[in-house]
């Protein structure tokens, strides 16, 4: 009988694993053994790491989105209709148009969102990067500004958790660039006691931030933001003024998750190796719907999706079990505008930063290229 | 009172322990406890000192072999 895989969620991870699943069951998908269905909630898929440069005039928007149609395999049935509900027990989808899909595997990848109105004040007095709408936003207030105290504030959770570095690295060169660094005061906030949460990251901003005069204040979550007279106050009781606030809004999982019972806050309770869920066996999760205790990134999505696929393909092929997931993520990170670096780790190595080049920066930026190959499963 | 929610955060060099807690804690009732496990010495200091500056409660901290269990309790 016919197996059928669905994934829910057409970003990052479920493009991937649907098309490496199409690559790696080819006879079986031509012998009809196997279909993979795709639920998805738009017809473009968007290269989120290019919202970093959009505040900046440095990412022409035509090059952030691809038709998901031409990025999916063609052998991957694709329907724009969201997941409303999982029966995980009867092993069921049903759909926002109430189409109803059964499953053999189901693919949980449906990332994470931004949840400003979680904090008073936020919506209406934060600026923020990481969708288009915030972007594009950010990109006007960025020109109209002359000078004052900019505030870069970061919540928890988030994905990736460079971006908001390198947002304060680069806007300090381009506050430089525009001649009005002297008129600026920059002050960064974190959630520790530290200044990222990647210790050799840590180390290595700390001087840095000195040397540029970028001032910071560590154990700062954001208890609430008056946008009237431009304060932003922590849980921890420190209050800083602002003329401009770029924050990162504190994240959740999607509703399905939660209201289908897989996991608390839209995180989907996964086993950290299996990448199962913990309770519903026939359920892979991957990328940053996952509560996985690992960073919410693109690369821990692309490494996840390396195991989900060669297990399933070994599960329908052989009956068998694959290898298990050994927690690989690995991260670029733009020091300014003109030098970049990277680290890795995973369960049991210990993240290690290299010395900033102007090679990995120019890498990192052909990788905005390079990406949509990567996603196709070319690469 | 609801089941205590355990955080594993024994292999996490990041976001880490503390992020862990800060992003978890969110997701309990108020009055109810939240086990953190983790590996690293730092957090088993640093998770108390947060605690007080926020107002949550610190229930324990107790070292079993290679790793730290330490509950806490959210009270707002
Ligand atoms: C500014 C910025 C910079 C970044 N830079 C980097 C970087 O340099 N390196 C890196 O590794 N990562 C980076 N990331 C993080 C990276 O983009 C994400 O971690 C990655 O996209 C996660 O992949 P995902 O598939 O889990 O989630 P997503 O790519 O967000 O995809 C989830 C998809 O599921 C869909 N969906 C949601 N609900 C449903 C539903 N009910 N039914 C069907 N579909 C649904 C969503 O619409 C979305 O298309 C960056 C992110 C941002 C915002």
């Amino acid at each position: 009988m016919s197996k059928h895989i669905l994934v829910v969620g057409g970003g990052l991870a479920g493009t991937m694993v649907a098309n490496g699943l199409c690559r790696r069951l080819g006879n079986e998908l031509r012998a009809g053994q196997v279909q993979i269905t795709l639920l998805g909630t738009s017809d473009r898929h968007l290269y989120q790491p290019a919202l970093l440069f959009v505040p900046f005039g440095l990412a022409g928007e035509e090059n952030l989105f691809r038709s998901q149609r031409q990025v999916l395999d063609r052998r991957v049935v694709f329907h724009v209709d969201p997941a409303r509900q999982i029966e995980a027990v009867t092993k069921k989808v049903t759909t926002e148009a109430g189409r109803v899909f059964d499953y053999d595997y189901l693919i949980l990848a449906t990332g994470s969102r931004l949840m400003p109105e979680t904090v008073p004040g936020m919506v209406e007095g934060a600026h923020w990067f990481y969708d288009l709408a915030g972007a594009r936003k950010l990109r006007s207030a960025l020109q109209a500004f002359t000078g004052g105290r900019i505030v870069v504030n970061i919540n928890v959770p988030h994905k990736c958790p460079v971006a908001p570095l390198e947002m304060t690295l680069m806007l300090h060169d381009y506050l430089t660039k525009r001649g009005l660094i002297d008129r600026t005061t920059l002050t960064y906030t974190y959630p520790i006691g530290r200044l990222h949460a990647l210790e050799p990251v840590a180390h290595w901003c700390k001087p840095v931030l000195e040397q540029r005069g970028i001032q910071s204040e560590t154990f700062f979550n954001t208890e609430w933001i008056d946008p009237v007279n431009q304060r932003i106050t922590s849980m921890e009781g420190v209050t800083l003024d602002y003329d401009l606030l770029i924050t990162i809004p504190p994240h959740a999982g999607m509703e399905v998750v939660s209201t289908s019972n897989l996991g608390r806050g839209g995180w989907a309770t996964t086993d950290p190796k299996t990448l199962l869920h913990t309770v519903h066996k026939e359920i892979f999760v991957i990328g940053d719907t996952t509560n996985i205790p690992i960073s919410k990134a693109g690369s821990t999505a692309h490494f996840e999706t390396e195991t989900v696929i060669a297990n399933i393909t070994a599960l329908i092929q052989e009956g068998c079990w694959s290898h298990d997931y050994d927690g690989k993520v690995f991260c670029f990170l733009e020091t300014g505008m003109e030098e970049g670096t990277y680290t890795w780790f995973n369960y049991v190595t210990p993240p290690r930063l290299g010395p900033p080049s102007q090679m990995i920066h120019w890498f990192r930026l052909a990788y905005n290229r390079l990406y949509w190959l990567s996603v196709k499963g070319l690469l | 009172m609801s089941e205590r929610k355990v955080v594993d955060a024994r292999d996490s060099f990041c976001p880490g322990p503390l992020m862990e807690l800060i992003a978890n804690i969110r997701l309990i009732e108020v009055g109810s406890e939240l086990e953190l496990l983790s590996k690293d010495k730092g957090s088993a200091e640093e998770v108390p000192a947060w605690l007080t500056k926020v107002g949550h409660q610190h229930i324990s901290t107790e070292k079993r072999g290679d790793h730290w269990s330490i509950v806490v309790k959210r009270v707002k």
